[in-house]
């Protein structure tokens, strides 16, 4: 019997799928359940294409090394969950400070601490914002099927790339371990974007400029090797890369920081809009808890009730444009269906404001919400 | 069409792997959409381990089995956990070479088929291949999927040298059926 083009493949499996044709060549974790699967595929996969396989002694470590691979001019990734990811907030920091393009994957599971290793969770959402200190922007993607887990890795890429930047890749065991039929694009169907390098002599290039770039904002970044010898550190710095505590230089550089994500929101946040149209209850839903209530929603139109779901494909930046129009619209209700305690119920109130009844639903010990959870919530808003 | 199935035993006994070639045969060789889903604890060998399969012509909005329309069961303790939440009207099959019989009471309201899966494998050569005999039941009960679309799943997924082994197994499974 001959094999048609779709593939069976777990979610955790198309992310590597994904990495890989949007360029990966540099993987170092520490693998963690649920994320694991990634790590072994990396390892089986990343040498027969000439990339690296590095396990290292921990997270901390694994981060650190993906922010070395990056400046070499790699495309470099590390995959881990709640824990691992607590571990890699400093060097993730790093990563956004010195402006190295590279993906982390955050498989989630329940916690605190080492919490339910097998069970699903959406309890790292905050942590993804604020996981590292300082003022910094994050971007962060969430996808609510292996098809997307897919599409969304190449996204992670292109977007570190594109706007010198760690990504972090937000999912949860749900959509990690689930194997479903999905059609891998060609090579030719997708588009991969890469860093922009210096068209300057090594003498001129100065890697933290304030003016350069096609995108405001996003210096080119030259590769250690290529002949550019620049200082990369976590202290603050001019546009040399030296660190300095002139209080105007700073002022310019950590702005610059800051404004090359925040004032590309629109490009950066998508949503998917599920029978918004007319939708006079709305449902917010992200990730794997999506797909109860894309389930709920059509159940919900079956039944003659106007529902709809506003889906974050984006988790940061947050997508207050697209709820600003849900505002306008004067929904009935705005249900927040998230497996951990509500942590997105706020961000979606701020926006919301008083226009709209904002009703979570709430799962934090590894179960799903479930499909009529939602549909209940629903009949009960109309 | 929407059919639910759930293989529940123990760690060790190769049930997610017969799930995922289940729905690897209906996803990668026919236009079947398939999902599959595992519960399982920290341990590799021993500790309840539970796999599900949807197979549906249709979209797979949510991916979890609510309500099994087929459940296997080959251990003891997954058959007091999971028999209870078989669809009214369900199918259960069960390996009685590890489960005793189902209490009346579920009994009533199921189909329950009975099979030393296990002990048959192990007439076979090697236990190890109880999984793809059980595989055989379930494609057999529910004419789901071609079995030739399965077998073929079967040869993508079993180490090499063992294939003879496992179509060997895979049919023991389906004929057992046909002599119920």
């Amino acid at each position: 019997m001959t094999k048609k083009r779709a593939r069976l493949l777990q979610g955790n499996e198309a992310v590597v799928e994904g990495a890989i044709a949007a360029g990966l060549t540099f993987f170092a974790g520490y693998p963690i359940t649920p994320s694991t699967e990634i790590a072994e595929l990396c390892a089986a996969k990343l040498p027969a294409i000439g990339g690296k396989f590095i396990q290292m002694e921990d997270e901390i470590a694994s981060m650190a090394a993906v922010c070395g691979a990056s400046l070499a001019g790699m495309k470099a990734m590390t995959a881990t969950s709640g824990p691992g990811f607590s571990l890699k907030q400093e060097n993730l920091g790093f990563a956004v400070k010195g402006e190295l393009p590279c993906v982390v994957v955050n498989v989630q599971r329940v916690g605190p601490s080492t919490g339910m290793p097998t069970s699903a969770s959406q309890g790292d959402v905050m942590q993804a914002r604020w996981g590292s200190h300082g003022d910094h922007e994050m971007v962060a993607l969430s996808p609510s099927s292996v098809q997307e887990a897919f599409t969304l890795a190449v996204e992670s890429f292109n977007i570190a790339e594109e706007y010198r930047t760690p990504v972090i890749l937000l999912m949860d065991e749900m959509i990690g371990h689930l194997r479903e039929k999905v059609v891998l694009p060609e090579k030719e169907e997708l588009v991969i974007r890469n860093r922009e390098k210096p068209n300057m002599t090594p003498e001129q290039y100065k890697p933290f400029a304030m003016d350069h770039g096609e995108i405001a904002g996003v210096p080119p970044l030259a590769a250690y090797g290529d002949g550019f010898k620049f200082h990369v550190t976590g202290l603050t710095h001019g546009e040399d890369g030296f660190p300095t505590n002139n209080p105007a230089i700073a002022e310019k550089q950590l702005k610059r920081l800051n404004e090359k994500i925040s004032s590309n929101k629109k490009a950066l946040t998508r949503v998917e809009k599920f029978y918004m149209d007319d939708a006079e209850v709305v449902v917010f839903a992200y990730g794997g808890t999506a797909r109860s209530a894309r389930k709920a929603v059509k159940d919900a139109r079956a039944q003659g009730i106007k529902a709809g779901m506003l889906r974050a494909i984006t988790i940061w930046p947050f997508a207050e444009d697209a709820l600003l129009e849900v505002k306008r619209n004067s929904p009935k209700a705005v249900i927040v269906p998230e497996m951990n305690l509500g942590q997105l119920v706020l961000p979606v109130k701020r926006v919301i404001g008083d226009s709209a009844p904002v009703i979570p639903i709430n799962k934090i010990a590894g179960q799903l919400v479930e499909p009529e959870e939602i549909l209940l919530a629903i009949k009960e808003a109309m | 069409m929407r059919l639910e199935l759930r293989l529940a035993g123990e760690g060790g006994q190769g049930l997610i792997t017969a799930a995922i070639i289940l729905a690897e045969a209906c996803a990668e060789y026919t236009q079947l959409n398939a999902a599959q889903t595992q519960s399982y604890g920290p341990e590799s060998r021993g500790g309840a381990s539970r796999a599900d399969v949807i197979i549906s012509t249709d979209e797979i909005d949510y991916p979890e089995v609510k309500a099994p329309d087929v459940l296997v069961v080959m251990a003891q303790e997954a058959s007091d956990k999971y028999v209870q939440g078989v669809r009214p009207g369900g199918t259960v099959i069960v390996d009685t070479t590890y489960v005793k019989p189902i209490p009346k009471s579920e009994a009533e309201r199921l189909k329950v088929v009975e099979y030393p899966i296990s002990a048959k494998a192990r007439d076979l050569g090697r236990e190890i291949v109880a999984n793809i005999v059980a595989l055989g039941l379930v494609v057999e009960i529910t004419g789901i999927v071609p079995k030739d679309a399965v077998v073929a799943a079967v040869l993508d997924r079993v180490p090499k040298g063992t294939e003879e082994l496992n179509k060997k197994a895979f049919f023991v499974g389906v004929d057992a059926v046909k002599e119920l």
